[in-house]
């Protein structure tokens, strides 16, 4: 690049690798990517001085950047125990928040925390602990017995007090006088059936930004970059928001979806209303976020291999990749336990693409609603669970199980409505684009600073993957 | 110490009511209309809809620490739809809170007071006949919240 072009560099300290991306910020191109290792362990900064080493070589000298910001799943990403009042309703709205905040939830409770839960939770040592329950002028009795428990435990993090305001201050003075942290924030419920979790993501993100960094050892390299802004979870889902709706007066690709097929979990963000567009429908159950955000914890091309061949059924997989059952299962066995493993073999690769097919339609199913038809002596009525995805415009997919796949339309693809399971509201026809440059988390750290050069660049780099018919194959599969 | 039984509107603030209405009937305008008179009447009004399902009803009591339930049935499944509403209160530690029913509870040539015991005794405090006035159940909800103030619990225990 000219040496006086404006540059920024995006930062992603991930959890084994320390990744770069230089943008040209003129012509909105990607110039140039780096990779280190991610020695959290050890000392962060010697990762990312290789990054920056590798990156040097491939443009031939590094220049001034404009921007140098951060996102990071570094040292186990952002590990958070989220606590409500009922299941499906202030406990989930306060899973809805820590999921949309980015973070890796690694535990979620409801009702009245038992001295077992506390143990738990401790054990767990989560980074961040979200307190919910009631909503404003609700309950309260519970969250203030809650809040008790984890004033007399023994977890050390801080405590995002999101509940009943009427017992907010209490809570976090009883907490505070406990020797913890507590950042009182909106209820993540204010009022029955409204969710209200930006507040909550605001302070789960200032207290990212104001301590976890920190704790995780990231600001080591901090001569190396100007703010590590939102985990990277997060960081994707801005990047995702951004490409749905456009920025400065330009068209985004409309209402979509993005896949995310990680070694751990498949994460799946919709940008969608997701209103009832069958005739008649009614929705149930929470309002659903704008953007949002689920996690399939069992469903991980790595770590998590052998829960997909469960969730999959081992005989549909075997035969979407062509091998006997006993094969399978041997190099599941192998790749599951060897995490940066790429696929060596014709064999490999063809377990891959049936993991990395079976994890997109599992985890999109999970994530699209649902409708349900309720017979009535009138006739049929119907209600819909969770979001109406069928029209939406575009799947985005990403992560090195797409990338290296040398098919990924044929794994996106599942991601489509099933005709076989009309009730799943999944898209019918959308567009399919591959994130091939690993570039949606910077699109999202961009847009911070640079949202319309951030959405040339997003615009520019999504590729169209042929959409091919779904194969007939597909139909075999058990979901 | 009160004695007419009849609350102001004020005194209605303090005290939330959820209202619904249950199984898969569809029949939205009764509880409407009941939902609006009463929320007009003072009373702080959580609105489930049509086809709630009975543990929709307690759910959302359980979160906005409601003092009552107002369950609307009309299409004639009520009693089934119904049947256990009170434990599942009590099994949700709602021991005490206020359970009506109203609508349309009665099923062919039934007479009321059959239909009514039958609500009663699967543990309603009050069950109301079709046509029944939104004044009537204010007067109802005021005559039994009053009794309940006056049996030493605070509306907001
Ligand atoms: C309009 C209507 C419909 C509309 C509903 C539109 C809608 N989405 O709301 C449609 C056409 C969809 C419909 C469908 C059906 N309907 Co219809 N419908 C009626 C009708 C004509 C009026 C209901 C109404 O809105 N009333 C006006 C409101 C203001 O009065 P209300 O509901 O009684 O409510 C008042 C009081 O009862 C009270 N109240 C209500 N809830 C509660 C709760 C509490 C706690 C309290 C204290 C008081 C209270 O306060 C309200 C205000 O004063 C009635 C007949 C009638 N005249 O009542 C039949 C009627 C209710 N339907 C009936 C039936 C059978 C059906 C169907 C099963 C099949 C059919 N044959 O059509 C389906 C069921 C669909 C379903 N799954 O729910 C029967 C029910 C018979 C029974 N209970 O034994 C009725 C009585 C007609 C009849 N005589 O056969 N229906």
């Amino acid at each position: 690049m000219s040496g006086d072009a404006r540059a920024a560099l995006l930062i992603d300290f991930g959890s084994t690798y320390t990744k770069l991306r230089a943008v040209d910020l003129e012509r909105a191109e990607i110039v140039g990517a780096g990779q280190g290792p991610s020695t959290v362990a050890t000392d962060v900064a010697v990762g990312m001085e290789a990054a920056l080493a590798d990156l040097e070589t491939r443009i031939g000298g590094l220049p001034d950047f404009a921007h140098r910001l951060a996102t990071s799943s570094a040292a186990g990403g952002l590990r958070m125990v989220t606590v409500g009042l009922v299941k499906e309703l202030t406990a989930e709205a306060a899973r809805i928040a820590a999921l949309g905040a980015g973070a890796r939830l690694v535990g979620a409770y409801a009702y009245r925390l038992t001295a077992g839960d506390v143990a738990e939770i401790e054990a767990l040592d989560p980074d961040i602990l979200l307190l919910a329950g009631g909503t404003d002028g609700g309950n309260d009795e519970v969250i203030r017995h809650n809040a008790g428990r984890l004033a007399a435990c023994g977890i050390v993090c801080p405590v995002v007090v999101a509940g009943n305001r009427e017992a907010t201050d209490g809570i976090s003075e009883r907490l505070a006088s406990a020797g913890k942290t507590a950042v009182p924030a909106g209820n993540v419920m204010p009022e029955f059936n409204v969710l209200d979790i930006e507040p909550a993501r605001a302070a789960i993100r200032r207290i990212f930004i104001d301590r976890i960094v920190h704790a995780k050892g990231i600001d080591r390299a901090a001569e190396a970059f100007d703010a590590v802004l939102m985990p990277t979870p997060e960081a994707v889902m801005e990047g995702a928001r951004l490409l749905a709706d456009g920025a400065g007066g330009r068209d985004g690709l409309g209402p979509l979806l993005v896949v995310d097929i990680g070694g751990a979990t498949t994460d799946v963000h919709s940008v969608a209303t997701g209103e009832p567009t069958v005739e008649g429908a009614i929705q149930r159950g929470l309002p659903e976020p704008y953007v949002k955000r689920t996690v399939e914890g069992d469903l991980g091309m790595r770590h998590n291999a052998l829960s997909i061949v469960e969730a999959a059924g081992p005989d549909a997989l075997a035969r979407d990749a062509g091998l006997s059952g006993d094969r399978l299962r041997e190099i599941v066995a192998a790749v599951a336990g060897d995490v940066e493993r790429l696929p060596r073999t014709d064999e490999e690769r063809a377990v891959d693409r049936a993991l990395a097919r079976a994890a997109t339609r599992i985890a999109v199913g999970r994530h699209a609603g649902r409708t349900e038809t309720v017979y009535t002596a009138m006739g049929p009525a119907i209600a819909q669970h969770g979001k109406d995805l069928t029209g939406l415009a575009a799947v985005v997919g990403t992560g090195g199980a797409l990338v290296h796949d040398g098919d990924p339309a044929g794994i996106l693809a599942e991601a489509r409505a099933d005709p076989d399971d009309p009730e799943s509201l999944r898209p019918r026809a959308p567009r399919l684009y591959l994130d091939r440059e690993y570039l949606l988390y910077a699109c999202g750290l961009l847009a911070t600073v640079e949202p319309e050069a951030a959405l040339t660049l997003g615009l520019s780099h999504m590729h169209p993957v042929a959409g091919e018919e779904r194969r007939n194959v597909r139909s075999r599969v058990a979901g | 110490m009160r004695v007419t039984g009849t609350l102001d509107p004020a005194e209605r603030r303090g005290i939330t009511l959820v209202t619904g209405v249950i199984g898969s009937d569809t029949h939205i305008v009764g509880n409407r209309i009941l939902s609006m008179a009463l929320e007009e009447a003072g009373y702080a009004i959580v609105a489930l809809g049509a086809l709630t399902p009975a543990d929709e009803f307690v759910k959302a009591a359980i979160e906005t620490a409601a003092d009552g339930i107002m369950v609307s049935s009309l299409y004639g499944q009520g009693e089934l739809d119904c049947r256990g509403f009170r434990d599942l209160c009590v099994e949700a530690g709602l021991d005490d809170i206020l359970l009506y029913v109203g609508g349309n509870l009665v099923v062919g040539k039934t007479p009321w007071e059959v239909a009514e015991k039958r609500f009663l005794d699967m543990g309603f405090d009050r069950a109301f006949p079709p046509g029944t006035r939104t004044r009537e159940v204010v007067e109802a909800l005021d005559r039994d919240f009053a009794a309940h103030a006056r049996g030493g619990r605070t509306p907001d225990s």
